[in-house]
């Protein structure tokens, strides 16, 4: 049991210690910006399906099942309306950066952790480039700027889902939905869910670039890179919407 | 007497209670081959990941070109790496880059050469190790002797004077093991480089050496021209060439 705790901590003073690194080497000059750009396509475009399809059903699902309470009390005509805030302020973030971390998470993980253990990683030290700008950097600060843009995106592909939903149904119309759906939606559903979500990137993409950069060498390291960061990614996304519902509480609740 | 490039003194270094290398000294003069053998695990990667800085010596000094590689900064040390060329054990080909990728990615340095510049280095690498008609493809699409020679390719490209190969022939067959010995060679002449050569392969080291030395327990067990320890009479080194 010590010996857990003890490996834990360390596990932790090693994360922040190569955290603490990333904020070193983000600010200074060699800028890759070409390979950013890569990453950028693979982490951000790539991922667009993924999303967009749990989006959707997500969306479509959270009406259905939503509408038989909202019917007991007679508000169906709410239901776009509360379906929206749902997503927008909980389930869309949440959702979406799961799915991100099962995706990009586990790719870096093995990525990295293949590079690493078949002396990729050295050989780029050896060739004068920086590894930890080249991979770490350029992966960390792609999906702190792709996860947002993805729940975004994921977030309107889930209120289309609602739209489908609500009409199964019922009959709302196209314009009215938006309707009902913007007159409740205000900035403080908005904005704090936004916010988190780059928290969410970023952490879901350092942990998983830790993970592969510190494997152990074999193959089966490469398995436990990707599976660790997977877990770790997924636990660390509801430790900081924990985190993010008691701050937007302290500062959005009148 | 030519100018001695490397110059390893007393050179310690430990994982935790894992006491690796306790005391290896070793010099290397330019155009010269050394072969370092050794058993596996015996400590010859570590040995020469120090050489090159990827991991610090416990103790001892390093001296590549007469500098003393302790007390450089990343800076400098990057610009002494540039003369070194450095070919892993397996290889370590960019999987997610092409081989011309691959090969281009030590030129990122050179800013102020031309594209046109740029493309003849990589064609005349990979022209040194046969395989010009390789350059599109993936890592994934070649051998495991393709793969070293086109990790040899891109250890080459910057022409380095300091070569180190870290198991050059391990895990090929026996003819191709024999071909990138000799590649070794030519490599040799025709550079004029000086090499490290990292093997448990005597076959390997009775192409390639000029001179050779055995490691065992962190220290150097045996060394000198390869005839010389064929006809040793220690069992331990008899043991690695009978
Ligand atoms: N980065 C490292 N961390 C901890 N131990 C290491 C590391 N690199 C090598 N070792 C240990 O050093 C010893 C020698 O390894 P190595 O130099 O790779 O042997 P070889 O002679 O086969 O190349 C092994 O026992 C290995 O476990
Ligand atoms: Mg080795």
């Amino acid at each position: 049991m010590v010996a857990v705790v003890n490996s834990f901590l360390e596990e932790l003073a090693n994360l922040y210690l190569f955290v603490i690194r990333f904020f070193k080497e983000v600010f200074t000059p060699r800028y890759e910006l070409s390979e950013l750009a890569k990453q950028c396509f693979t982490i951000g475009y790539k991922s667009f399906p993924l999303v967009a399809i749990t989006g959707f059903i997500m969306g479509l699902v959270l009406t259905i099942q939503s509408r038989p309470t909202m019917a007991e009390f007679g508000a169906t005509s709410w239901l776009p309306a509360m379906v929206a805030v749902s997503i927008i302020r909980e389930i869309g973030p949440v959702i979406t950066a799961l799915i991100f971390a099962g995706k990009v998470g586990s790719g870096i993980g093995a990525e990295l952790a293949s590079m690493k253990v078949t002396e990729q990683i050295d050989a780029m030290e050896v060739s004068g480039t920086n590894p930890y700008k080249y991979i770490v950097v350029t992966r960390v600060v792609a999906a702190t700027l792709m996860l947002p843009l993805l729940v975004i995106l994921g977030d309107a592909v889930g209120l289309y889902g609602a739209y489908v939903g609500v009409n199964i149904k019922g009959e709302v119309s196209w314009t009215l939905f938006w309707y009902n759906v913007f007159q409740k939606v205000v900035f403080s559903d908005v904005f704090p869910a936004l916010v988190k979500t780059f928290f969410f990137g970023f952490s879901i993409a350092i942990i998983s670039c830790y993970k592969g950069y510190s494997a152990n060498s074999g193959t089966e390291g490469v398995g436990a890179s990707a599976n660790s960061s997977v877990v770790f990614g997924s636990l660390s996304i509801f430790v900081i919407d924990m985190l993010a519902v008691q701050i937007t509480d302290l500062f959005f609740t009148p | 007497m030519s100018p001695t490039v490397v110059e390893i003194t007393h050179l310690k270094k430990s994982f935790g209670s894992n006491n690796v290398l306790e005391d290896v000294s070793l010099s290397l003069v330019k155009g010269e081959n050394l072969v370092i053998l050794g058993k596996s695990g015996s400590g010859k990667s570590v040995l020469i990941k120090c050489l090159i800085g990827l991991l610090t010596a416990d103790d001892g000094q390093i001296n590549l070109f007469e500098k003393n590689i302790g007390e450089l900064d990343e800076t400098n040390l990057n610009v002494m790496r540039k003369r070194i060329g450095f070919l892993f054990q397996s290889a370590a080909l960019y999987d997610s880059m092409t081989v011309r990728e691959n090969l281009m990615f030590p030129l990122r340095e050179l800013t102020d050469s031309s594209k046109q510049e740029k493309d003849n280095l990589v064609n005349e690498a990979l022209t040194n190790v046969g395989l010009l008609e390789a350059i599109d493809k993936m890592p994934s699409e070649l051998s495991g002797g393709m793969k070293k020679r086109i990790g040899l390719a891109r250890a080459l490209i910057m022409k380095p004077e300091i070569l180190l190969y870290d198991e050059p022939t391990t895990g090929l067959d026996p003819i191709t093991a024999k071909e990138i010995s000799y590649l070794i060679l030519a490599i040799q002449k025709k550079y004029e480089a000086a090499a490290i050569i990292i093997t448990h392969d005597v076959e390997c080291a009775k192409i390639t050496a000029n001179r050779i030395m055995i490691i065992k327990d962190g220290l150097v067990k045996a060394q000198g021209t390869y005839q010389e320890l064929f006809q040793s009479q220690d069992d331990w080194v008899k043991s690695f060439f009978h």
